[in-house]
């Protein structure tokens, strides 16, 4: 029983990191599409939605399998964190609905001039902005020690993550995520311009190490966390749920990702040959 | 690969329909657990998704969303087609459209049949409150429209056939039928919304069926008869229908359900959040979702008037793929 609630707490970090790699960038990308002025914002902001268009819409999914791996396989924890974290928790989930609304109205107003683009464009910045900091935020509380689990029900919105550890945790992941963002845009640039061959030579290996940073510090992160959940009260196999749930669970899991990750093996086959020969997307 | 791709998708929001609904109708009919002293134990996963109300609810839901996004769809083509009736890409799209959404509408009630004696066998006081029936009685009428009055405990203003509901709900036109003072009154779901919503759903969803098999007559005796200018004009008012059903819907098996979240197990009550406030977050999500549905509207607005103008070539014609 314990090893099967190891694994699906296993299953929670192993989607939060495949999050960060292939959300982070398009997280970072709205903050970059921020960060261009001048006169080539307008030519950065469709270089990044370009980039990020084909794949963005896949991302959600990381942070819905660790979602619904908490909510499944440990409704305690799921229980504490929705109910003590209410307060960044909501405003994530906005981040985060504001965030897909506004790609894809920005999407419909790509080629034209007017306001709707810049508009749109800007929600998508500045809700790609704050989703990170809120994430990290979630995640640092978790990990600080300072969310009491009850005996009884948990008692209501707590304001543990209003303290510097959190933020700092936030901060880090919005860095984390902006960096990666960016290695993925100057690969993407250097395919839609001319010079291809001399420069994607360098970018895989940088794109790599970026990568393996991420993977690092969230399974570092992982590893301090273990044995808890949500320190210091609930431990993994005391949040789990039944042995017939988990093992249900990561039945479902396992035949998810049979189906899942060839899916997005080929998406990113797809979309990565049309990039390297410089073709813009069809829509 | 286009297709196989919308087919994929297709598929894919058909399974995931049919899986929160299990989720629904284990509310409705909670199963796959033994409850000891207010927790949950023996819990088989399998049996609780297999619930008695799945399959009822799953088919009705399906054949509604077909149905709602039938009618959508082809309301729009309908408009196009009143101001120009000869292009080719409405008519073709208005045809699939109907076909879909005509075929569920058809169904719907057969289906909701299938409904609505599981609710009475199962859920007898949600069946009550749709029904706005407060005596328990044998021969028990159908009651059309009408005023549940929930303080007197009559249903004032009903067209009521003799019979009708005990025959619809139990096969029986003699077959007893509980009434909601048959149960305490702190079990009694809200009779006036339920029933008001349940009279929602039929009534739309009888509009539409009769659209749709008239459709078919008239496709039966030249397809140039879909394209008339009254005919039209019934399907761009029946378009909103299918959506207003769903959500009809919705609130009778919820607001049915009340006082409980999970029937007979948890008051909603009991299960809402400890965190204070929830107004604040409410009012925020109702002006987000507003904001976005405006914005979602106008720019689909745009899409449509974009749509091709001009007769299209018959082969090859581009297909609005209609997703649920
Ligand atoms: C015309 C005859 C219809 C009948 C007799 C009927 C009957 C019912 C009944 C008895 C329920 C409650 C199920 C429960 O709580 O377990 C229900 C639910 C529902 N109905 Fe209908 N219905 C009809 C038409 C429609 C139409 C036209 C739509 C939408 C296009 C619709 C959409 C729904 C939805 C979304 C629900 C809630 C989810 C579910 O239980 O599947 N119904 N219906």
């Amino acid at each position: 029983m314990h090893d099967l609630s190891f694994l699906a707490a296993g299953g929670i970090l192993v989607s939060l990191i495949l999050y960060a790699l292939l959300g982070g960038a398009d997280f970072g990308g709205g903050v970059w599409g921020l960060l261009g002025s001048g006169p080539r914002a307008g030519a950065q902001r469709l270089l990044i939605a370009h980039a990020i268009g084909p794949i963005w819409e896949t991302n959600h999914i990381w942070v819905v399998i660790a979602v619904v791996i908490l909510f499944t396989a440990f409704p305690p924890a799921f229980a504490l964190i929705s109910t003590a974290l209410f307060v960044p928790v909501t405003l994530m989930l906005a981040g985060i609905v504001l965030r897909g609304a506004a790609f894809a109205f920005h999407s419909y107003h790509l080629h034209d001039e007017g306001g709707g683009m810049r508009r749109w464009g800007s929600v998508f910045a500045c809700a790609s902005l704050l989703t990170p900091v809120l994430l990290g935020v979630v995640i640092g509380a978790v990990s600080s020690g300072s969310l009491r689990a009850q005996s009884t029900a948990p008692l209501g919105a707590s304001a543990a993550w209003l303290s510097p550890f959190p933020f700092s945790v936030g901060l880090l992941t919005l860095a984390v995520f902006s960096y990666l963002a960016g290695l993925v845009f100057l690969a993407a640039t250097a395919a839609l311009g001319a010079h291809v061959s001399l420069l994607l030579r360098s970018y895989p290996v940088a794109r790599i190490c970026a990568a393996a940073q991420a993977i690092v510090v969230l399974a570092g992160w992982g590893g301090a966390q273990y044995p808890f959940l949500v320190r210091p009260d609930l431990t993994i196999p005391a949040a789990a749920s039944s042995h017939a749930s988990l093992r249900l669970i990561l039945i479902a899991l396992a035949a998810g990702g049979v189906l899942l990750f060839p899916a997005i093996f080929l998406l990113f086959w797809v979309f990565k040959k049309e990039a390297v020969f410089g073709r813009s997307r069809k829509t | 690969m286009h297709l196989l791709a919308g087919i994929g998708v297709a598929l894919g929001g058909l399974l995931s329909g049919v899986l929160v609904v299990s989720a629904n109708a284990w509310m409705n009919s909670p199963a796959g657990f033994l409850l000891r002293d207010g927790i949950a134990t023996a819990v088989d996963p399998l049996a609780a998704m297999a619930n008695p109300a799945w399959a009822t609810e799953a088919v009705h839901m399906s054949l509604a969303a077909y149905a709602a996004s039938g009618f959508a769809v082809a309301g729009i083509h309908a408009y196009k087609l009143l101001r120009d009736r000869e292009n080719l890409f409405h008519r073709h799209a208005l045809a699939i459209a109907l076909t879909v959404g005509g075929t569920a509408a058809v169904l719907l009630p057969v289906s909701g049949d299938f409904n609505a004696r599981f609710v009475a066998k199962d859920q007898p006081v949600k069946l009550a409150a749709m029904e706005g029936q407060f005596r328990t009685e044998r021969g028990a009428p159908l009651r059309i429209g009408g005023i549940p009055d929930a303080a007197k405990g009559t249903t004032r203003f009903a067209i009521e056939i003799p019979r009708g509901l005990s025959l619809l709900a139990f096969h029986d036109p003699d077959a007893e039928v509980k009434g909601l003072e048959a149960f305490p009154r702190e079990e009694w779901p809200n009779p006036l919304l339920v029933h008001a919503a349940f009279q929602v759903m039929v009534a739309c969803g009888s509009a539409m069926a009769a659209v749709a098999l008239f459709a078919a007559l008239l496709a039966w005796k030249s397809s140039e008869n879909l394209v008339r200018p009254p005919f039209l004009l019934a399907v761009l008012c029946c378009s909103p229908l299918g959506i207003v059903a769903v959500e009809a819907g919705w609130t009778v098996t919820e607001l049915g359900r009340q006082p409980w979240v999970i029937r007979g197990v948890m008051r909603t009550a009991e299960a809402v959040t400890p965190v204070g406030g929830l107004a604040l977050p409410f009012a925020f999500f109702s002006a987000l979702y507003l904001a976005l549905g405006i914005s979602a509207a106008w720019l689909l607005r745009r899409e449509v008037s974009k749509s091709p103008s001009f007769p299209a070539p018959a082969d090859g014609t581009p297909v609005p793929e209609t997703e649920e």
